[in-house]
Formats: structure tokens, C-alpha cells, sequence
């Protein structure tokens, strides 16, 4: 058992949780909310790549020039047409319909695409790795992935503590009320939040859609990741995220080492450790 | 003192729906005489997801506690009882009580862990737990693994000897746990635990405030739901003879649809899920044929119901009428001439 | 025409009035007092005026124009910026990033971060800090700041001296003169009757949602601002 490689394996798989979770986590620092339907977003930006690479013939990772954009709309609309109306105190709302979402998108897409298993072809690149030693093996797309969650977390953490739009983000968490008192358009500020948190779920998206087989009904499973990664690292912070995607990755990767049915166990088993040990997460931030 | 004032309970409205229930409740205990066993089923299957309903009700509606894993408890009451009744021997009837106190009892450990999360937090983690112990049965090769088992016929047959005295059986078990729920409810939220229960619904803070123990009310209800889920579990997978991972955990059949029976009839009221449940299967009568269209009409009608009306379709039929069929509140009326206190209004649903 | 002119305003939570028809004007440039015990309506006042309470249109007018209906965004963006009672500022900010998002609105004037830092020495020094890890005399420094980097006409202050020691609150309101030079109006909502008098041109007395005296500080005497302030 090359336990180094499979530690290696499970990290850079939690680059990709750390994907999944990095959108859901700034949704929930500027708006409280959590939308149940993350998930499946991030299978619609998949089938949207699919869609694309069907249409035009570009690789996978050049679709994202469409998707991003795309789901960065959507998010905007989203936000703005119907999640704006569900915040306001109560948590029902916003989870029931977030809900009501998730069930409406992964019909939708049986409905459009079929139960079918579809993956997209990224070439050379899904089985190309780079040897270290006779042990370990660094795939290029997994290293991919995971220099991609890195990119994306210092983007939106420069995006937080860099830029006026951040200050926006920042202030409407702290205290929405008193952040209009300055002129900053809540309504459009929650909808920018959701827009770059679904251009982050795009990202994910087409990069699930070339690492695994996908399907309209493994949305939920996403999110369950994506919530686990951000409770392990600990609320309010973007890298403890990242950590958080990590141990999810390397849990699942050493549980599916012992024996293939403990892979998903053991990384819901390692979320409910922390949750029972260390209930504000590894690098918790937020005083919440 | 005495004498100056009682509290009265119920309305003329709810005398009047206790009586036009009664012809209805007796055709359905008569059923087994002028229905075929596909009515049956279906009456059943109506009665699990009332109580299904109801529970997640007092859950998310009365306490807050929003449950996207309920079907963790379906699941583990289907297979206590074939633990129970197909590994250690226990006969059938004896089976499903137990397997009902079984699940109760897991889901005080479960609670430890799960009561620290908050909210949508809340909900996402019972949704793990489920995954936690459906991942955990597929493992378990005694009960089948990935696949499940069948219920051996020897066990079948120590139910009874005929299949049409297994459906009687099966039919009033289901009838009994559905009406059994909706009295458990009703009672409760009569009582002055139900009081607490209310205040909470109302407001925690204020309920905390008047000295109502808010961890321990919601731990009961969450046992209690837990419980009854359990008995369903075991009564369904019982009525089905198989058992599945799958089948016994899966979010849409026992969560998702729960959930919207609850929403599209109204939150925080009793009738709200009735009326719900009905809906419910009204629709799924209309759009049997429709496939996929089916579940997203479903979650538009969830969505829009929300938004548009939190109340629910109890919600807005009720409020300017100020019905109430289950009469849980108390009127305090004063003897010495006409009562002073406006009529009962039902009190605003979660978030008013 | 007035810089601010309220007629008749009237203001509820849910079902309880806390205003009872509330005649008010400020002159562009002016100083105002409104002066009350607790609970007589004056952050009511101010809440409805910033625009989180909703109003009638009419009810207000700001430079002429009904105001009462719009959204706090937009009065902000048309020039009135309040300092909140217990500050409120943002935790997850530092000073300066606390300063910054006053000025977020883009309106034009001489309020910037410099200008902001010469008006209170002591923030300059901790400007990159957390906000709330400043004592509360320099907290609500940062507060008027925020507010002044909007560079309002109409700047609102909501009990600015409340928590703080005396020395303090004469730090705070010996900055008061640089502000009313740049020409904005000011009005002060104060529990501190003398400190409120002694910088107004003029000052109101509200009382249980309703207004009980106006006039010039000079010209009233303190048995009549007692009377007005407790309404016995």
C-alpha cells in the first residue's frame, strides 16, 4: 500500500471539495444563506459544458469562457428574481425553496438530458501523471484541479479584502441595515454574491464533468462535500475551507483503501468527528 | 374565584368537522369491505405519509428544526424490523413495536451530534446522518448489503396464514399509525406541553423567557418523530416484504415528498397537513403520466407556495375565517355575561 | 425652501405609533437639537428620516423633494448620512476599510480619508485595525467619519455622546466646528440636554412622539425645557 500516494490522491481530490465548497461558503458569509440546491448547480454547469463542447467542439476547459459567464448571469438573476424574496429573518424560506430548487433542476435535467452517464472527454490530459519516485503519481488533471481551487480562493479572497465590492460584501454581512445607510444597493449586493459564488460552482462543474461520470441525480451528494468541507475547515474562512476540502478528500481516499464501500463512510464519518470533537471547525472564523 | 371563568376548547366549527369526519372515518375502517387490495394499498400509503407529515410538522413548524433526514429513521425502522423479526427470531407484531422504541432510542445519540448545528446547518447534517447509515446497512451483509433482502416467507407466514389476513393486518396497522398520529399531535399540542411547544413556534426567545426548556421540548419532539418514523419504516418495508438501502433511506420518497406535502398544506397547524397529504395525491393522480414533469410541478407548487402564500393552502383557506378543525387553543371566557375574548383566530404560522 | 422639512409625520412598529405628527424644518447650514427623554421618538426620527422606517412620501421632503417613501440606499446617495446611536460599525472592517465604505456612495465633496484623519488625529494612527478594537471615544470617531466620507448635506447624529466619558465627549464634539465649516447641516439628537444646546442654532424637545417646544436655546429658559422634556 503506497500510503503516501493515497494521502496524495485524497488531497488533491479535496481541491476539488474545496471547489464545491468555496461558492456555498460565500453565500452564506454575505447572506446567511445556504442554498440546498448548490449541488445541483453544479451538475446544470455541467451539463452546460456538455452542452458547449457538444456544440462547438472545444475542449471541456475552453467551455468555460461560455459557462463561467453564464452561471455568473444566472446567479445574478437567480438571486435577484427569486432568492432576494426569501431572506428576511425566517430560515424556512430560504431553505424550503432552495429545496423546492433542487428537486426542480435535477427533474429538469432527467428530463432534458436522460439518466444517461455522461462525462467529457478532455483528451491526453485525463491520464497523463507525472512520476515521483516508483511510488507516487501526480495525475495532471487532479493537479489541475487543485491549482484551480487555489486560484480561485485567492481570487475571492482578493476579490474580499481588496476591492470596494468586497468591502460591500464585508459590511453586509457584519450588519446589512446599517450598510444602506452608506448607499450600498442590498438587494443588488446579495445578487453579485450569488452571481460569483455560481461562477465558482461553474468552475467546479466542468471540472467534475471531466474527472468523474456524472448524472442529473448526483447533485446532492455535492453539496453533502461541499457542506462538510466548509464545516470541517471552519466557517467565515476561505483557505480553512481548502483544509477542509482536504481532510474530506484524504478520509475518503484512505476509507476507499481499506475497502471501496467505506470510501464515501469514511469521509462522513471524519465530518462527523470533527463536528463531535471540534464543533467550530479547524480554522474557525466567524464568531457565528 | 372559581366560577368566574372557564377555558373553552373547541369552536362550533370544530363540532362541526368532528361530525362531518365521523361518516368519513367509518368508511375507511370498512374499507376491507367494499374496497379491492389496491385501494388499500393506497389508504395505507396515505396514512404513512399523513403521519410522516404530521411529524415533520411538529418538527420544522412547532420547534424549528428543519429535518432533511427523517428518512434516516424510515430506513432504520425497515431494518430493525428485519433484524428483529428475521435475525433474532421475533415475531412480527412484537417486531414493529420494537423496531419503533429501537429508532426513538437511536436518535438520542443521534441528536447529541446533530444538535450542534443550527438552522440550515441543521438540516444539511440530519441529510449526512442518513447517508451515514444508509452507507453503514449496504455494508451489512447479514441484512443483505447493497442489494437488500426479501423478507423469508416463514416470518411472512407467522403474520398470518393468508394473504387477505395479512392486508387486514397491514391495512389497520397503517390506518391506526395515521390516525394514531394525528390524535398523538392533537392531544399534544392540547396539553401544556403543547403550550410550550406553541410558545416556541412563536418565538424562542420569549418561550425561553417564560422558563419553557427549549433543548428539552425539541429533543422530544425529535424522538418522537424519530419513533414514529421508525414505525413506518417497519410497517412499510413490512407490507412490501423487501428491503434495500436504497429504498429504505431514499430522500424522495421519504423526505422530499413529506416536505411538500407540508409546505403546499401549511406549516404550523395540523390541518395544513392533511390538507396537504390530500393534494398531494390529487396531483399524483393527475400527473402520473407525466414523469419528470410530476416532481418539478411538484417543487414550482413548493416554491411558489413559499413565496407567495408562507401560510400554505390551509393557511390562506383559514385565516379570515378563523377556522380551526382541531381546536388547540384556549379561549378564556368569562361567565358573568357574553364572552369577552375575540374569537379563536389560528395563530400565524413559523415567522409571522 | 428648508434643507429638511418634515409635516405632520407620523411613524409605527407594527401596530404601536411612536410618532404623533411631527412638524419639523431645518435651514441648509443650520445646526438642530432634538432633545427628548428616552423613548419620546427621537431615533424614530431619525430612522424614519434615513429611510428604514418607511414614511408617506410627502411627509418628508429633503431639499424639496418627497423623500419618505424611497429606500435608505437612495437617501443616502441623495446626501443624508447618519452616525448611529451605538455606532455600528463593521467588525469584519478595519478603520480605514470602515471609512472607505462610507465613501462607497461616490458623492462628490471635501470629505476625504485625509481630510477625515486631520479632523481626528487619533484614527490616523490606527487606521488598518479591526474597528472594534479601538476604545469607544475613538469608535465613534470612526462613525462620524464613516458618515462624513458620504459627504452629506444633511449629516444625522443619533446620541453621539452615549457611553462615553465627559473629556471624551468633549473630544467629540470639539469637531463639530470643522464640520458645520465645510458647510453641512447638522442635526443632533442628544439625551445630553446642555451639550446639545450649547453648539444648536436651535433646538426641538420631543416627548412622547410628539414636538413640545422649538426654538432658540438662548431664548428659552430651563424651567421650560424641563416642563417640554418631561411633559409633567
Amino acid at each position: 500500500m503506497a500510503w503516501a500516494n493515497i494521502v496524495l490522491q485524497g488531497a488533491l481530490l479535496g481541491g476539488l471539495y474545496a471547489l464545491f465548497a468555496a461558492g456555498l461558503s460565500l453565500m452564506f458569509g454575505v447572506m446567511r444563506l445556504v442554498n440546498i440546491a448548490h449541488g445541483d448547480l453544479i451538475v446544470l454547469s455541467a451539463y452546460c459544458a456538455l452542452m458547449v463542447v457538444q456544440a462547438t467542439g472545444l475542449h471541456p476547459l475552453l467551455s468555460l469562457a461560455v459557462v463561467v459567464p453564464l452561471m455568473f448571469g444566472l446567479g445574478y438573476a437567480l438571486q435577484r428574481g427569486l432568492l432576494n424574496f426569501t431572506l428576511g429573518g425566517d430560515i424556512l424560506p430560504p431553505l424550503l425553496v432552495t429545496f423546492g430548487l433542487s428537486v426542480i433542476i435535477q427533474n429538469a435535467l432527467l428530463e432534458g438530458f436522460s439518466a444517461d452517464s455522461r462525462r467529457l472527454q478532455a483528451g491526453a490530459l485525463e491520464t497523463a501523471s507525472l512520476t515521483l519516485g516508483d511510488q507516487i503519481a501526480i495525475g495532471w488533471l487532479p493537479a489541475i484541479v487543485f491549482l484551480a481551487a487555489i486560484a480561485v480562493i485567492a481570487l475571492l479572497e482578493l476579490l474580499l479584502y481588496r476591492t470596494p465590492l468586497g468591502r460591500a460584501f464585508r459590511a453586509t454581512s457584519d450588519d446589512a441595515d446599517t450598510a444602506q445607510l452608506y448607499g450600498v444597493e442590498i438587494r443588488h449586493v446579495f445578487a453579485l454574491a450569488t452571481a460569483v459564488a455560481l461562477a465558482v460552482v461553474s468552475v467546479a462543474g466542468v471540472l467534475l464533468a471531466i474527472r468523474t461520470n456524472f448524472d442529473p441525480s448526483i447533485g446532492p451528494a455535492r453539496l453533502l462535500y461541499a457542506f462538510e468541507a466548509v464545516i470541517i475547515g471552519g466557517l467565515g474562512s476561505l483557505w480553512g475551507t481548502l483544509a477542509g476540502g482536504v481532510v474530506l478528500g484524504v478520509a475518503q481516499s484512505v476509507g476507499a483503501a481499506i475497502d471501496p464501500g467505506w470510501e464515501i463512510l469514511a469521509g462522513h464519518i471524519a465530518f462527523l468527528l470533527v463536528l463531535v470533537v471540534r464543533p467550530r471547525g479547524l480554522f474557525p472564523k466567524l464568531a457565528d | 374565584m372559581a366560577g368566574l371563568w372557564h377555558i373553552e376548547r373547541s369552536t362550533a366549527v370544530s363540532r362541526a368537522a368532528l361530525f362531518a369526519a365521523a361518516p368519513a372515518l367509518a368508511a375507511l375502517l370498512a374499507l376491507p369491505a367494499w374496497g379491492d387490495s389496491g385501494d388499500m394499498r393506497l389508504a395505507v400509503e396515505i396514512s404513512y405519509y399523513l403521519a410522516l407529515a404530521q411529524a415533520w410538522n411538529l418538527l420544522a413548524g412547532y420547534t424549528g428544526l428543519v429535518s432533511v433526514g427523517q428518512q434516516a429513521y424510515v430506513g432504520l425502522g425497515g431494518y430493525a424490523f428485519f433484524a428483529l423479526s428475521v435475525l433474532a427470531g421475533v415475531p412480527p407484531l412484537a417486531s414493529l413495536a420494537l423496531a419503533g422504541l429501537a429508532v426513538a432510542a437511536l436518535a438520542l445519540p443521534t441528536a447529541f451530534i446533530v444538535f450542534r448545528l443550527r438552522g440550515a446547518y441543521f438540516a444539511i447534517g440530519t441529510w449526512v446522518v442518513a447517508e451515514v447509515f444508509r452507507l453503514l446497512l449496504a455494508l451489512a451483509t447479514p441484512l443483505g448489503g447493497g442489494t437488500g433482502m426479501s423478507l423469508p416467507v416463514t416470518v411472512v407466514r407467522s403474520l398470518a396464514e393468508s394473504s387477505r389476513a395479512r392486508g387486514l393486518i397491514t391495512y389497520y396497522l397503517g390506518l391506526g399509525l395515521g390516525l394514531g398520529t394525528v390524535l398523538l399531535v392533537f392531544f399534544w399540542l392540547r396539553s401544556r406541553q403543547g403550550l410550550a411547544l406553541t410558545a416556541i413556534r412563536d418565538s424562542e426567545t420569549a418561550a425561553a423567557s417564560v422558563g419553557v426548556d427549549n433543548r428539552r421540548t425539541k429533543l422530544a419532539v425529535y424522538l418522537i418523530a424519530a419513533g414514529i418514523a421508525g414505525l413506518i419504516g417497519a410497517l412499510a418495508f413490512l407490507e412490501k416484504l423487501r428491503i434495500s438501502p436504497d429504498a429504505a433511506f431514499s430522500v424522495g420518497d421519504w423526505t422530499a415528498n413529506i416536505i411538500f406535502i407540508v409546505v403546499i398544506g401549511g406549516i404550523g397547524s395540523i390541518e395544513g397537513p392533511i390538507l396537504g397529504t390530500i393534494v398531494f395525491f390529487a396531483l399524483r393522480a393527475l400527473l402520473v403520466d407525466y414523469g419528470a414533469w410530476y416532481l418539478i410541478t411538484l417543487g414550482a407548487l413548493a416554491v411558489a407556495v413559499m413565496l407567495l402564500a408562507p401560510q400554505g393552502l390551509w393557511g390562506v383557506l383559514s385565516r379570515p375565517l378563523g377556522l380551526q378543525f382541531f381546536p388547540v387553543q384556549r379561549r378564556l371566557r368569562l361567565l358573568d355575561s357574553a364572552p369577552h375574548a375575540a374569537p379563536g383566530v389560528p395563530a400565524a404560522g413559523r415567522g409571522d | 425652501m428648508s434643507l429638511l422639512e418634515t409635516s405632520g409625520l407620523t411613524a409605527f412598529y407594527g401596530d404601536f405609533q411612536a410618532l404623533y405628527g411631527i412638524d419639523l424644518r431645518i435651514e441648509e447650514g443650520e445646526t438642530v437639537a432634538v432633545i427628548g427623554a428616552n423613548g419620546a421618538g427621537k431615533s424614530t426620527l431619525l430612522r424614519t428620516v434615513t429611510g428604514l422606517l418607511r414614511a408617506p412620501a410627502e411627509r418628508i421632503r429633503f431639499a424639496g423633494a418627497p423623500i419618505g417613501s424611497l429606500a435608505p440606499s437612495r437617501i443616502a446617495r441623495l446626501g443624508i448620512a447618519l452616525v448611529p446611536e451605538g455606532r455600528r460599525l463593521f467588525p469584519s472592517l478595519s478603520v480605514e476599510e470602515n471609512l472607505q465604505l462610507g465613501g462607497q456612495c461616490g458623492r462628490p465633496g471635501p470629505w476625504t480619508l485625509e481630510r477625515v484623519y486631520r479632523l481626528f488625529p487619533p484614527l490616523a494612527g490606527r487606521r488598518r485595525r479591526p474597528s472594534t478594537a479601538l476604545s469607544g471615544g475613538e469608535q465613534q470617531m470612526v462613525a462620524i467619519g464613516r458618515a462624513l466620507m458620504a459627504n452629506p448635506r444633511l449629516l444625522l447624529c443619533d446620541e453621539i455622546s452615549l457611553g462615553l466619558a465627559p473629556i471624551v465627549i468633549r473630544d467629540i464634539y470639539a469637531a463639530l466646528p470643522g464640520i458645520r465649516a465645510e458647510g453641512t447641516t447638522v442635526l443632533i439628537v442628544e439625551q445630553d440636554t446642555n451639550r446639545a444646546l450649547a453648539v444648536a442654532d436651535r433646538v426641538y424637545c420631543l416627548q412622547e412622539g410628539r414636538v413640545t417646544l422649538e426654538g432658540i436655546p438662548a431664548e428659552l429658559s430651563r424651567e421650560r425645557i424641563r416642563l417640554a422634556y418631561f411633559g409633567v
